[in-house]
């Protein structure tokens, strides 16, 4: 169900906060005052550091008014926010943008493919499969990381493993890992799932998400029930400044979640 | 499911598979064993049953680099199949390995028999050369790694 976001930032405060990996910390978010509207699985909040700028951020955790974000240092901004500490105050807007539907999978297997930070997106996503035993078939999550050190909540995942089929592969092995060295979609042979009857979630670098899904299609995936998040410079999270534009879409309003019937010709079209 | 549906021998024709599955034989190797190395004769290959294999190339003054992991249902191997016959990369067990393996030259002399068997295999083998391409190209784009541009998730 979509909720009309709010436009205006209101003042959150960092009630908690935990480094990831070197670049890459997550932090809890409680308002101040006046909560925003609540959150789905897959949208996004325009987070703002106070004299720095705002960024996107995906919620990697909703908890009542709580909100969690994981966010990795890639430029001032996102610096600003990864280096936040407990008793911070940020500007937050939204929510923005569509969300995973999950609901509307009800019944059919789960198939959850994440790349680095694309993790975090779906963390809720997981987790509000996890919570509803029946609802769904079974559940996959395959992660794809460069190294093990950059895996994000491994904790999580070795906790999702027993109600879950959880995979993990790195690109790139130190001396202590004993798991699976090689892409993410390698995962793929090793999931239980029904093709005909499997909604696939997909978030990470956009060639990760273009080998998957043409993956999942090839085994026989329905291209409708394929769902990616993707990434563009989000700004105004209205549609209106057009900075997430791509062709016909513009991303914060009408994704970053769209089905893979919409994404590929688009992700195919150079110069769009 | 779709493990059987990727696996080397589900890609042949059930002709083809039941004639390569008579040249095999079942064995089982524990977690550590050494398969082969860089540059070794390339004489037998496997279908992996259960377990885990890793693909290492040695570093000169470093432990060997795993390169990949292949699992259950994957040829493991290729080098046989094309002259000079030598392992491009080293195996070790990575975690109790059941398999199908298969003795090289008995395959290549079935092969050079029967050219439409022949031509099954090396088209399947092809099938997993190039997907393992695929997948190395994808990697080299270091694509986890920091972005140069664009907005953080």
């Amino acid at each position: 169900m979509m909720t009309t976001p709010s436009l205006v930032p209101l003042p959150y405060r960092v009630v908690a906060r935990r480094d990831d990996t070197a670049d890459t910390a997550t932090i809890a978010l409680e308002p101040v005052g006046t909560a925003l509207p609540p959150f789905a699985p897959g949208q996004f909040a325009m987070v703002y550091a106070f004299g720095v700028g705002d960024v996107p951020l995906s919620v990697c955790g909703i908890d009542g008014n709580r909100l969690t974000h994981s966010v990795r240092a890639v430029g001032a901004i996102s610096g600003a926010l990864r280096a936040l500490r407990p008793g911070a105050t940020v500007g937050v807007r939204g929510p923005f943008g569509t969300d995973w539907g999950l609901p509307g999978a009800a019944g059919s297997d789960l198939l959850v493919v994440a790349g680095g930070i694309g993790l975090a997106p779906l963390r809720p996503l997981v987790l509000a499969a996890l919570a509803a035993p029946g609802r769904y078939g079974r559940l996959n999550v395959l992660v794809g990381a460069r190294e093990p050190r950059e895996l994000l909540y491994p904790a999580e995942l070795t906790a999702w493993n027993a109600a879950a089929r959880v995979l993990t592969t790195v690109d790139r092995a130190d001396d202590r890992w004993q798991g699976d060295v090689g892409v993410v979609t390698t995962l793929l042979d090793r999931a239980v799932f029904e093709p005909r009857t499997t909604t696939a979630f997909v978030c990470g670098p956009e060639p990760m998400i273009r080998a998957t899904a043409d993956d999942l299609v090839q085994r026989g995936v329905e291209p409708e029930r394929i769902r990616v998040s993707l990434e563009r410079t989000m700004h105004c999270g209205t549609g209106h400044c057009g900075h997430c534009q791509l062709g016909p879409l513009l991303l914060c309003r009408d994704g970053p979640v769209v089905s893979w019937t919409r994404a590929r010709p688009l992700l195919l079209v150079r110069e769009l | 499911m779709t493990t059987a549906a990727s696996g080397f021998l589900a890609a042949l024709a059930p002709a083809h598979r039941a004639r390569l599955l008579g040249l095999a034989r079942e064995v089982s190797f524990p977690a550590g064993v050494r398969l082969f190395e860089e540059d070794g004769a390339a004489d037998r290959f496997w279908i992996v049953r259960s377990g885990s294999v890793a693909l290492d190339i040695h570093v000169p003054g470093r432990r060997g680099a795993v390169v990949e992991t292949l699992g259950e249902g994957e040829l493991l191997g290729w080098s046989w199949l094309f002259e000079p016959y030598r392992w491009h990369l080293g195996a070790q067990v990575r975690s109790a390995l059941l398999a199908a393996e298969f003795d090289a030259p008995r395959v290549r002399a079935a092969c050079a028999d029967d050219p439409a068997f022949g031509l099954a295999i090396t088209h399947g083998a092809a099938r997993v050369i190039a997907r393992r391409l695929k997948a190395t190209r994808t990697r080299l784009l270091d694509l986890y790694g920091p972005p140069d541009t664009g907005a953080a998730r």
